[in-house]
């Protein structure tokens, strides 16, 4: 049996934030039915990344919304509206992500969900909050990144500004809308109360830098400073980066200099004995590293460096990952089928419970596929029952 | 207020960020969270600084990541210790380790063992590379999982090599992941009135981070990612005008949107590097360069005023100074304030969800190392 087993998403939200949240739903059992806008849908069905269609849809949508179904409608009927209603009166869950103020207009903001189903859990997502000056900026994840700090971290001091490349905040705030709901159904599992979950992207994206920002505020305001080569993670002193060798990279964690020193035999790094000089004068010794690095493989740095309980891996791209015993050892890609017999690889959920790999074999909704099945199962009964 | 998890106990027997992290919304959530440290050193976070910054004897991290929990001291290879930690398992709804594969079951701690303490027990383990295979007992450290992930391809400019991302991601998303198991665990505890093992590893959590991209690759014949070469680019897979642009004064930052209108909007020509929509990808890096020249000659304001005025998603790319100062930043209350007691105080970060209209403000400091074993004991009445 899996937890949310019974449970059922209503979710009007598009892109990654909001969906990512109701996948991870899906996948620990949840029925999650996306509510797409008429003749379009989630606008992520037509958000190509490097030119792939996969089936008439993209790539990301293919990813993100697998293990759900579709529900076509047009908001500004009455008459959908009313379906909409409908299942949101049965709903245990229900999640969207527009911007604030719409949902206002179209009848389904909190107090007027709240009216139809006292117990509803009600989670939104915004980029910047639902009031303020600033809740009318679209919630786009480059630009979430860049204003919040987060693109100083990445990268060496003479790149400039460099983003996470991925839609980082997307995610965060789709996994704390995720955390916002399970703690709610579960005092909805206990109590039977319903509950409001709401999340930024700007405040995930802080979330995501508690570390640094906490240190920021208690140090004076000094901004972080990466590396000039080799950075890995501003704060953090020599050896912390991936180093190029002869033929390909080296991973370094944490290590003393001076072990370091003796096990690759780089009599330059003997000297740096105070443990504080790994910070103070980490270019210096990353430079020294870089370039000693490169005169032996991967394979031969790490034969040493292994042995010794150093800290270190080889960087591998997903062609290397993916022929690696260890990856394969995890079970992370599963197939999964679309309706019309479409079948495509992705991931699975990354969390095991009670020793199972949360697989399901549903692929992405075609836009309006479960309509019909959809109004039978919650319209029609009810029609009959009231006649 | 009523916060969801009032009542549960979580015991943590977890160290650095991953699993800490976990707790910590937990704790936020409302359960009462109790690391289990190791008598004289606790959780060697309490050590590990970052820029040598300390709040009395535990750095500033270890704050950072253990504010609003408790701490009971307790050698596991001491029976009498175990014993009385076997006590408290007894009473509690949650414990979550990240020992290396095995290292419980040497203790008698392993799921099995303390099912027979208290069958109703949420179990939750955090490893770097999951219980099988080659890499089982390679240390889970975050760099070396990025490194191994194929994350490190994706950011930065073709021409840097691997570029890992300045933050301890993997821990991050693992101990969200923790967090979402446990409360999922907790709802079907609900239901079946059973305990639940809960397993998360930071290779699975970084790949899930990838998920989107992964599934672009496993169907596009396995093609890697094709950074850029422009300087500024932000993401492999999304085409021009996408990225980060230098002006006169700073940067700014450029989503998605349509090229000929951003382009007439800035008055930039592309019309030799732009034929249709497919140019966008095809030209990628030469539209980039081509924007960068035209942006480099004004100010970010004007740039951003212009730009917003039309509608085009851009932003300024700010460091932690003005991005502290912005009214936003204010408004959504990021910050708030730990009392360490004698009218100390430490600023911080407050937890992101917020609930039934509030947020999910803690005062309460990281605690020292056992503070609170003598009065758990005396709580739980164990002896």
């Amino acid at each position: 049996m899996r937890p949310l087993e019974d449970y059922l998403v209503i979710d009007f939200s598009q892109f990654l934030s909001g969906p990512s949240a109701s996948l991870r739903l899906a996948d620990f059992g949840a029925r999650v039915i996306k509510i797409e806008r008429l003749g379009v849908g989630d606008i992520c069905r037509t958000l190509y990344t490097s030119n792939l269609i996969m089936n008439g849809e993209s790539s990301v949508f293919h990813a993100i919304n697998r293990n759900k179904e579709s529900f076509e409608v047009d908001l500004k009927s009455d008459e959908d509206k009313e379906i909409v209603r409908e299942l949101l009166r049965k709903a245990d869950v229900m999640i969207h992500n527009f911007r604030p103020g719409v949902m206002e207009r179209l009848g389904f903001d909190y107090q007027s969900v709240l009216a139809l189903n006292p117990t509803i859990i009600y989670g939104e997502i915004s980029g910047y909050g639902t009031d303020g000056d600033w809740k009318g900026k679209p919630g786009q994840d480059l630009l979430l990144q860049s204003v919040t700090g987060l693109t100083s971290l990445t990268g060496n001091a003479g790149s400039g500004p460099v983003a996470m490349g991925l839609s980082i905040v997307d995610m965060l705030a789709g996994a704390h809308l995720a955390q916002g709901i399970l703690a709610c159904l579960y005092r909805k599992a206990i109590k039977n109360e319903g509950g409001f979950v709401q999340v930024s992207m700007m405040e995930s994206a802080y979330d995501f830098q508690f570390e640094t920002i906490t240190t920021f505020m208690n140090d004076g305001g000094s901004l972080p400073e990466r590396s000039q080569k080799n950075n890995a993670n501003a704060y953090l002193g020599a050896p912390y980066g991936i180093y190029q060798t002869e033929n390909g990279y080296l991973a370094l964690a944490m290590g003393s200099i001076p072990v370091l020193g003796k096990l690759l035999d780089c009599e330059k790094l003997l000297d740096y004995t105070d443990i504080k000089e790994a910070f103070s004068k980490r270019d210096e010794i990353k430079a020294i590293l870089a370039d000693h690095l490169l005169t032996a493989s991967t394979e031969q740095w790490l034969s040493v460096l292994e042995p010794a309980d150093i800290w270190c891996a080889d960087v591998l791209n997903w062609n290397a990952l993916m022929a690696h015993d260890g990856f394969k050892a995890l079970n992370m890609i599963q197939e999964v089928t679309m309706t019309d017999g479409y079948q495509y690889e992705t991931t699975r959920c990354p969390i095991r419970i009670d020793g199972e790999l949360l697989t399901s074999t549903k692929g992405s909704p075609k836009l309006g596929q479960d309509n019909e099945r959809i109004i039978k199962e919650f319209i029609k009964q009810n029609t009959i029952a009231d006649a | 207020m009523n916060r969801p998890l009032e009542g549960l106990l979580v015991l943590e027997f977890c160290q650095f960020l991953a699993g800490p992290s976990a707790g910590l919304k937990l704790a936020d959530l409302g359960a009462r969270v109790i690391k289990i440290e190791r008598p004289g050193t606790g959780d060697a976070c309490r050590q590990l600084s970052i820029k040598n910054l300390f709040v009395e004897d535990d750095s500033l991290l270890f704050h950072t990541i253990n504010r609003n929990k408790e701490s009971y001291a307790a050698d596991l290879k001491n029976p009498e210790d175990l014993a009385k930690l076997k006590q408290l398992i007894a009473r509690a709804d949650v414990m979550t380790h990240n020992f290396r594969p095995g290292v419980m079951e040497k203790v008698g701690l392993d799921y099995s063992a303390v099912q027979a303490i208290n069958p109703k027990l949420i179990y939750g383990v955090v490893t770097g590379y999951g219980n099988e295979g080659p890499w089982a007992n390679k240390p889970g450290q975050d760099l070396l999982v990025q490194s191994v992930s194929g994350l490190t391809f994706l950011s930065g400019s073709a021409i840097d090599g691997p570029v890992p991302f300045g933050l301890s991601v993997s821990d991050i998303m693992c101990g969200n992941h923790l967090a979402q198991g446990i409360m999922a665990a907790l709802i079907k505890r609900a239901k079946t009135n059973k305990g639940v093992l809960v397993e998360v590893s930071l290779l699975e959590s970084i790949l899930d981070v990838q998920f989107e991209v992964i599934t672009t690759y496993l169907n596009d014949g396995g093609k890697l990612p094709d950074r850029s070469s422009a300087k500024g680019s932000a993401h492999a897979y999304l085409s021009a005008p996408y990225g980060m642009y230098e002006t006169l004064d700073g940067h700014i930052a450029l989503a998605m949107g349509s090229l000929p209108n951003i382009c007439s909007v800035i008055g930039c020509d592309i019309t030799d590097l732009y034929v249709d929509a497919n140019s966008a990808f095809d030209n990628r890096d030469q539209l980039i360069n081509r924007l960068a020249v035209t942006f480099k000659e004004q100010n970010s304001k004007l740039w951003l005023d212009l730009l917003e005025s039309h509608g085009i998603w851009s932003a300024e790319v700010l460091d932690y100074k003005s991005a502290t100062a912005l009214s936003n930043y204010e408004y959504l209350q990021i910050e708030q304030q730990l009392d360490l007691g004698k009218g100390k105080n430490i600023k911080t970060t407050v937890s992101p969800i917020r609930l039934d209209n509030e947020k999910l403000f803690a005062s309460k400091a990281a605690p020292k190392l056992g503070v609170d074993t003598g009065v758990i004991n005396k709580e739980f009445e164990i002896n």
